[in-house]
């Protein structure tokens, strides 16, 4: 495998859906590569990092001024109730 | 109510016009659309505007949703038109098409190589305490291209598979794939560039290691 190769592949090491048989050609590369082990290391931190880090709260005039705005809407869509 | 899945409470909607099946529904998945708006868009009154767009259009096309995808994947979808179009009307486009057409940019061919390439000198476990290191964070991703920075939201950071993705997105599945490894070597390139070692940093050598 060269590393182009590896890099066509890297979603699918990262994510862990790759071919058994490729997998290993794909670890076999890395073993004798450190560039490519270091970015599949990165790609690994750049993913956490993302996912783990905290999500952004709603500002609470917001959430009640959607609140209205929202009420609003139902009542011309359902005027009856 | 708590116990009612999405589907149960969108019939409840659609069956006895109950407000709040449908407030139950917002309640459950407006904090994540507003985060993802919020780090799409980088600005919190945009957040705030896609936010409402997308419960707004919730409201008026609920009763045309028929559970194809998930609730939450199809909240997304009108989440992430919303967002699209305010970025580009912002960039000055008009253009407001998820655009389903591969780009020639789009074939693994032209993905472009790893550059700064070094250990990271923390552990993204200490690192994603630090309020600098979310900065950094959603400055590489509003340097990313916008229909690159979506893929990576949904896939990466909501967890939706490639599949949802798709759906979501209106694109293939491959285009999805690609457009996922832009935008993770793209992220990765920015954030080593800033939190890699320097004295680790490696070159790549020119021949290919077979």
């Amino acid at each position: 495998m060269k590393c182009e190769e590896l890099l066509a592949m890297l979603n699918e090491y990262v994510d862990g859906t790759v071919d058994p048989a490729v997998c290993v050609e794909f670890e076999k590369h890395m073993a004798g590569c450190n560039p490519c082990q270091v970015v599949v290391d990165n790609i690994r931190q750049t993913i956490t990092l993302f996912k783990d880090g905290q999500p952004y709260a709603m500002p609470v005039q917001f959430r009640e001024k959607m609140h209205n705005t929202l009420r609003k809407k139902w009542k011309e869509k359902f005027p009856a109730k | 109510m708590p116990d009612a899945n999405d589907m149960d409470l969108v019939r409840e909607f659609a069956t006895q016009q109950s407000e709040a099946a449908f407030a139950e529904l917002v309640r459950r998945h407006v904090n994540l659309v507003y985060s993802i708006a919020r780090r799409c868009t980088g600005s919190e009154s945009d957040a705030e505007d896609v936010t409402q767009q997308t419960f707004l259009s919730v409201l008026e096309h609920l009763e045309g949703f028929r559970g194809e995808a998930s609730f939450y994947t199809w909240v997304l979808r009108i989440a992430s038109h919303a967002a699209l179009k305010i970025i580009r009307k912002r960039k000055g486009l008009n253009t407001v098409s998820l655009e389903e057409a591969t780009e020639p940019s789009d074939s693994l061919a032209s993905i472009p190589h790893p550059e700064f390439i070094a250990d990271w000198r923390q552990s993204p476990e200490h690192l994603v305490e630090r309020n600098e290191v979310r900065r950094l964070l959603d400055e590489a991703l509003t340097r990313l291209d916008e229909k690159h920075r979506l893929v990576f939201l949904l896939r990466d950071v909501e967890g939706l598979s490639i599949q949802e993705t798709a759906v979501a997105l209106d694109l293939s599945e491959g285009n999805v794939k690609v457009r996922l490894l832009r935008a993770r070597l793209q992220l990765r390139e920015d954030l080593t560039r800033v939190l890699g070692d320097p004295d680790r940093l490696l070159v790549r050598s020119h021949h290919h290691h077979e």
